[in-house]
């Protein structure tokens, strides 16, 4: 017992030592399972390279918590370092001027190289000033994919994966005849799906002022002719359960994987659960579109988070952060990354690297995604999002949604009442913004 | 007089009652003082500016109609787990109170369910009435019932309902049990003498005498769904379908955890608070009354 207390006290010391003599870095994120690996790894990796620094990550709980946590470790005046925010809390940090340090501002004054054209202009557009300065580092990505169930596509008689709405529906309703009566089609994160990354996929805006890129007095826009169609169709078909609702998050995500759903939309971060659990032949294509409408497909919009540098922080200890994103930013790193995690690769290079190794071939479905987000040339309407309140307004939507698909209301009057609704929310975000 | 000539000096009482009032200054007063400042600021979530505005918050709340929306779904949600978790622990705990072989077993296992925690218990349910998963979401669906919380509003209210009264059935059990204990077996059994049948007992002997025990377990019963079912309304429904099952407490977090709101969120908890003090005030009144009758 003695003996063990006298170890403790020496490796304690020893610790202590060796950290006396480095600045530590905190890193704060909400990775799980397999990710939050990835993360630990990384730091390892970065701390041996080196020994001026010591990265230090700490998982904060899910998105929502870690974004609350370092929002009250910075009023307590003990922000970390590096904080791990997902895409929709991207104005809400955006708004804290005071509280973060724009990322390309802090590469400058490291002297620590940042050319944001290295880096794919979908994934940095997100997390970019009008004027295209970096303001975070983009970390994990992802986009929203359709996950097919070809087994049971082949046995309801559906040659190809759709590619169009009217195939994808026509394709639902032969799952259904072919057993699939609880299910035709289904969907993962509802609003993203139907609303933000339909909105981008054919080039109509959810917002005014690019989504809300150019400014925080933007507007909500997605009860257009084009938007209220969309959900009309699926409220019909929502009846018989051609498409059946699943919910506003991924809880029941499971329904593709058990086979009761044989299309299923959800983010490419789902490929690790489908490889783990789905005991059949299965896919993911792009998404669907109305080829009626013009511009359509346009190109798809990110999810994931991305590290926001936390504001007040020493000069040196911003030198060590910039050597830290340089480190992430490397070619092979970020190959590597990209090929284990299934995470998309943020630079250009990492992208052809692995597309000339040859590993889509092999992989296909991970690189559809990537087709998704480089389709075409981003416009105003498939940059980004960048709206306020942003967690909660997902919620007032789903709201209005649930209501049409329930039969209480219109289409119409849905989405004429979750953008009145998000107006509202979008006012007062920009009034709180400006009481700074 | 007397208690006064015991300590003799005005020190010791105060040291003796200080870590009791730090505690309650600390954990009580401080933070609701808190919300009650926060509520007339209005703030961005890294409080990196504030301006104080009177009763804006106030006046935006009351001026949403969700809010009063999210008013009448926590009465309803209340009556409906208070009336099936007294009910329900009533019936168990006159069942239990007999003298049957391992009655204690039945006792301890009967309490199990006050162990859980609320967020636990949400996820435990949500499991089970999944529709296309769950055991009993599949057994209802083969039956004909088209079972569908996650669209429809009945559906969604009467899972949180049954996850809700589940677990604060043990908590009423234990008291009802331990009031029922307490009424005298010699005026039951004078009445069974009389040819009173085991019903007429119940309802005229041993329900009235357990009324304090009622009427207590009405206010904490509230008081729980009010503020502790926060934890299975997150879990299992997130306030939807549309706002079906949005109670004041979860709309209070929603608005300022999710929303980052936080002056509306505390003016949501500062009227809150005013309830439960009303709530409150009324059982003391009641209770004396019925100590000193």
């Amino acid at each position: 017992m003695k003996k063990t207390t006298a170890f403790a006290a020496l490796a304690f010391g020893l610790a202590s030592t060796s950290a006396f003599a480095q600045t530590e870095l905190q890193w704060w994120h909400a990775m799980t399972g397999a990710n939050n690996d990835v993360v630990n790894r990384l730091a390892d990796e970065f701390n041996k390279t080196q020994n001026e620094y010591k990265v230090v990550p700490t998982f904060k709980g899910f998105y929502a918590d870690t974004l609350n946590a370092g929002i009250a470790a910075f009023r307590a005046g003990n922000a970390p370092h590096i904080l791990q925010v997902f895409e929709v809390g991207t104005a809400t940090m955006m708004g804290a001027r005071g509280a973060v340090k724009p990322v390309y501002q802090m590469m400058q004054e490291s002297g620590e190289k940042l050319d944001p054209k290295a880096y794919l202009p979908t994934i940095t557009g997100y997390y970019s000033t009008a004027k295209g300065e970096m303001l975070s580092f983009p970390f994990n990505s992802s986009s929203m994919v359709m996950w097919a169930n070809r087994d049971e596509l082949k046995k309801a008689g559906v040659a190809d994966t759709p590619k169009t709405w009217p195939e994808l529906f026509d394709a639902a309703k032969k799952l259904q005849a072919a057993g699939h009566q609880s299910c035709g089609f289904s969907s993962a994160w509802t609003t993203w799906a139907m609303i933000e990354q339909f909105s981008a996929w054919h080039n109509v805006p959810l917002a005014s002022k690019a989504n809300g890129l150019e400014g925080f007095d933007t507007e909500l826009k997605f009860n257009s002719p084009l938007h209220v169609k969309h959900l009309e169709t699926l409220v019909n078909l929502q009846k018989d359960k051609t498409f059946d609702y699943a919910g506003r998050d991924s809880k029941n995500e499971a329904r593709f994987t058990s086979g009761e759903c044989a299309i299923f939309f959800n983010s490419s971060g789902f490929y690790g659960n489908v490889k783990a659990n789905a005991k059949f032949d299965w896919t993911a294509a792009p998404m669907p579109y109305y080829p009626d409408v013009k511009d359509a497909p346009q190109n798809s919009i990110i999810g994931g988070a991305s590290l926001w540098v936390m504001g007040g922080k020493k000069a040196d200890e911003y030198k060590g952060v910039a050597k830290f994103f340089a480190f992430l930013s490397d070619t092979d790193r970020q190959v590597r990354l990209h090929q284990e995690s299934g995470y998309l690769p943020i630079t250009k290079a990492a992208y052809e690297k692995t597309r000339a190794s040859g590993f889509y071939e092999k992989n296909p479905v991970l690189e559809v995604p990537l087709k998704e987000l480089t389709n075409k040339e981003p416009t105003e309407n498939s940059r980004g999002l960048r709206l306020g309140n942003m967690v909660q307004m997902r919620d007032v939507w789903s709201e209005e949604i649930e209501a049409a698909l329930a039969g209480q209301k219109t289409a119409k009057a849905a989405l004429d009442a979750a953008v009145e609704r998000g107006n509202q929310m979008l006012r007062q975000f920009e009034r709180t913004v400006r009481t700074q | 007089m007397q208690k006064r000539s015991i300590f003799g000096g005005r020190l010791l009482p105060y040291a003796l009652l200080a870590p009791q009032l730090a505690v309650t200054l600390v954990f009580f007063y401080w933070p609701a003082s808190q919300a009650v400042w926060q509520s007339f600021l209005l703030e961005d979530a890294f409080g990196l500016g504030s301006d104080f505005v009177w009763f804006e918050n106030y006046q935006a709340l009351l001026s949403q109609p969700d809010y009063y929306q999210s008013a009448v779904v926590t009465l309803l949600f209340s009556l409906a787990v208070a009336l099936l978790s007294l009910g329900v622990a009533l019936l168990l705990a006159s069942q239990a109170d007999k003298s049957l072989r391992g009655a204690t077993t039945y006792r301890t296992l009967l309490i199990w369910p006050y162990a859980v925690a609320p967020a636990v218990a949400g996820v435990l349910w949500i499991f089970i009435f999944q529709p296309s998963l769950g055991i009993i979401g599949q057994a209802l669906r083969r039956n004909g019932v088209d079972w569908n919380p996650l669209l429809n509003a009945h559906h969604a209210m009467l899972l949180i309902v049954l996850a809700a009264s589940w677990k604060q059935i043990s908590y009423n059990f234990l008291f009802f049990l331990a009031g029922l204990q307490s009424i005298p077996k010699s005026v039951i059994e004078a009445a069974a003498i009389d040819g009173a049948r085991p019903a007429r007992r119940f309802w005229t002997i041993v329900f009235p005498l357990l009324s304090p025990t009622i009427f207590f377990l009405i206010v904490v019963n509230i008081v729980y769904v009010f503020f502790e079912t926060l934890g299975i309304i997150d879990t299992m429904t997130g306030g939807g379908p549309g706002k079906a099952t949005q109670t004041l407490v979860y709309k209070a977090f929603a608005d300022g955890r999710l929303g980052g709101d936080l002056g509306g969120s505390a003016a949501q908890s500062v009227i809150l608070m005013i309830i439960v003090i009303a709530l409150t005030a009324v059982q003391f009144r009641y209770v004396e009354r019925r100590v000193t009758y």
